[in-house]
């Protein structure tokens, strides 16, 4: 499985996800410039969180009409691996590929700490290594990571599975009903606000992102590699 | 030349931080009359002559980039007209 990790400018967890790609799991990735119009060959991409042209506007907001974008949604329309973490989850909703929005958290506070999480859905191509109901814990590093989105689209959101990650315990930025992570419909699209790539190796105190890389992978050897 | 003020906010059903921070600030002060604060931002877009109504522009500007309308909404005034 042949992955993409996207750099934008201001992205500055795109080393982190490589890393935690290549060196901790031992995966095919690569770097793709936001420039570059095409993902022919790759089998996933993952969008990095950071602060892509500067949160101007909104987080997300300018990133999504990159050139790289429209490879992007195409992808997600294949039905391939799509993956987002803290901005790269912005820019997801800001594209359309994932509902609702992230607002400035309620305590108007960057917010930098490790918070418990609960895996709500381990039926995914992203989470199937861990435990249903799974308790981690997961590093958060925002300022506007508050999910919103309408009563309908949670409702919704709930009725097909698609809330994967929930904060427990506390819920740190005033996210609606704790959401933490969530997949489209069809399962294929994943944006988070926690984040993963920060939590693969022991000697940095937290190992629970690993599963989530691990699903990826093994569902890779599945289904691409056959 | 159009120059056109757009406003955009939060949603009025959508909590704004910020504004609830100020209000409580302006009530720190004495200020206790004041009951609500909405924080937003605007844009002064200045729009060449052409064919296109100030109203449709203004729409698609928002529609596609200025406004998220999952959370915001907003509002224009025009500011100085074409001559």
């Amino acid at each position: 499985m042949k992955i993409a990790v996207i750099v934008f400018p201001g992205s500055n967890c795109d080393v982190d996800l490589y890393e935690a790609l290549r060196t901790v799991c031992d995966a095919d990735v690569e770097y793709v410039s936001h420039h570059d119009s095409s993902l022919d060959g790759f089998d996933a991409v993952m969008l990095p969180g950071g602060f892509s042209y500067g949160d101007y506007l909104r987080p997300g907001a300018i990133a999504r009409f990159t050139n790289i974008m429209p490879a992007v949604v195409k992808m997600a329309n294949e039905g391939k691996p799509v993956f987002g973490t803290c901005n790269g989850f912005q820019i997801l909703t800001e594209v359309g590929l994932l509902p609702g929005a992230l607002k400035q958290n309620n305590q108007q506070r960057f917010i930098c700490k490790t918070v418990p999480l609960e895996v709500v859905n381990n039926q995914t191509m992203f989470t199937s290594q861990y435990q249903a109901h799974e308790r981690i814990q997961l590093p958060i590093a925002h300022a506007d990571g508050s999910y919103f989105a309408d009563q309908k689209t949670l409702d919704e959101l709930e009725a097909h599975h698609q809330v994967v990650f929930r904060y427990a315990e506390e819920n740190p930025n005033g996210s609606l009903r704790n959401i933490a992570g969530i997949v489209n419909r069809r399962g294929n699209v994943l944006g988070m606000m926690p984040h993963p790539e920060r939590a693969v190796e022991a000697i940095l105190g937290n190992t629970d992102g690993l599963k989530l890389f691990k699903s990826l992978l093994e569902h890779g050897r599945i289904t691409v590699e056959g | 030349m159009t120059t056109v003020r757009i406003f955009v906010t939060y949603k009025p059903s959508v909590f704004d931080p910020q504004g609830s921070t100020i209000k409580d600030a302006l009530h720190t002060l004495g200020h206790n009359d004041v009951t609500n604060v909405q924080v937003g931002k605007f844009f002064d877009v200045t729009i060449d002559e052409q064919e296109e109504p100030v109203e449709e522009a203004v729409k698609k500007m928002a529609d596609q980039l200025l406004v998220n309308f999952n959370m915001e909404t907003y509002s224009y005034q025009v500011l100085e007209e074409a001559k």
